[in-house]
């Protein structure tokens, strides 16, 4: 008994604290979400180039980088799972995997719909374009993993090892229209010489960014939550079994 | 705590060989991963005519005529300048002094005929009235031909 509730303090301060939190972000998460997309769709301006079809990127860019910054914080995670066998980390980054798979795939999805009024085309396999196909399906696996042991332990390693090669692939998604010729263009914000945006837009595109990031905190925070009880649960009815 | 210390070690280790065995590996196939090919790169080494590949660059300034459904323009990344014949219709960012990526293959003349031509977007962004006042104040070329 002594050993379960050695395992039990450090997720229950952990809720407490992602319980005092959650209201906290699920109301910047509104605020955000609506002040990003009246900036994004009605004040901003056309581009010169592309007229209203810039309006995608407010969705597409942070999701994207959603989509980076979730991997990450899994593979961070899982690192620390697989390393300190700290209870939360496993089930943090099983929390978190389907909310990263819905931003790559939601950036997929406008980035194809971008694509074809101002490319010619839905879809072209370069670097870019193929290595956020892959991180998506690396997500899939990631999931996939975790259903198909009966073994939460075992399923926690093999899924952790699974991030951790995969994350070989954030670089090269983050670099890739650097490395390669890519039809993707390369990166606006992150440069060395300063976001390449006009301040009327780059703005919108901040708060979109700050809106998916606290709707990422809100969803992880349930998550992880549901994730922890189930846990709990089924240690308690292993104790009721041995009994 | 030496096994957490030695599983820490392993995870490192694991990454980091995995990684250089990654960037080994895109460093043989840098000639397959890129999207298109540039006019200097054709130069450096050429393609014989018949085979079909992509190639990018800018649409040359007052290249660009249309004859009906028949286009052609120069493909130039400043330094080299080819001939492009293609028979269709162009994406609407498609225009002078714009990227352009178009998959084709040479003539023996060394024109390269498209069988598709798609528009290459950079990674500038702003409205219309801060470009006019950009090229009107003559910022226009470092602000969008660092390409």
């Amino acid at each position: 008994m002594a050993i379960d509730l050695h395992r039990y303090a450090n997720p229950a301060r952990f809720l407490r604290i992602m319980g005092a939190i959650f209201p906290w972000v699920a109301i910047s998460t509104a605020v955000l979400l609506i002040a990003g997309l009246y900036l994004g769709l009605f004040v901003s301006p056309e581009d010169y180039q592309q007229g209203d079809t810039v309006r995608i990127m407010f969705i597409h860019v942070p999701a994207a980088w959603m989509a980076l910054s979730i991997y990450t914080m899994m593979a961070i995670s899982s690192a620390v799972g697989l390393i300190w066998k700290h209870p939360v980390a496993d089930l943090s980054a099983k929390a978190a995997a389907p909310i990263g798979a819905c931003f790559t795939f939601l950036a997929l999805v406008t980035g194809a719909l971008w694509g074809q009024p101002m490319w010619g085309t839905y879809w072209v396999w370069d670097a870019r374009l193929t290595s956020v196909l892959i991180l998506f399906f690396l997500y899939l696996g990631y999931m996939a993993i975790w259903e198909s042991f009966d073994d939460p332990s075992k399923a926690a390693k093999a899924a952790a090892i699974l991030v951790l090669v995969g994350v070989i692939n954030i670089p090269i998604i983050k670099f890739s229209v650097d490395w390669w010729n890519t039809l993707h263009q390369p990166a606006s914000v992150a440069t060395m010489d300063g976001p390449k945006i006009h301040s009327s837009i780059l703005i919108p595109l901040l708060v979109m960014a700050a809106a998916y990031m606290s709707l990422f905190m809100s969803l992880f925070i349930v998550r992880v939550k549901s994730e922890i009880l189930a846990r709990r649960l089924r240690l308690l009815q292993m104790n009721k079994l041995q009994e | 705590m030496t096994r957490k210390r030695r599983r820490l070690v392993v995870v490192l280790l694991s990454v980091g060989i995995l990684g250089l065995a990654a960037a080994l590996v895109l460093n043989a196939f840098e000639d397959s991963l890129v999207f298109f090919h540039s006019p200097s790169d054709l130069v450096e080494k050429p393609v014989p005519p018949g085979r079909t590949f992509r190639l990018g660059g800018l649409v040359e300034e007052g290249s660009y005529v249309k004859q009906g459904v028949d286009i052609s323009f120069n493909v130039t990344d400043l330094a080299e300048s080819i001939p492009v014949k293609y028979r269709g219709l162009v994406p609407d960012l498609f225009r002078e002094g714009q990227g352009v990526v178009a998959e084709g293959q040479f003539d023996e003349n060394g024109t390269f005929v498209a069988s598709n031509v798609l528009a290459k977007h950079d990674e500038n962004y702003m409205p219309p009235e801060v470009a006019e006042s950009l090229k009107e104040a003559g910022h226009w070329q470092e602000q969008a031909g660092d390409e």
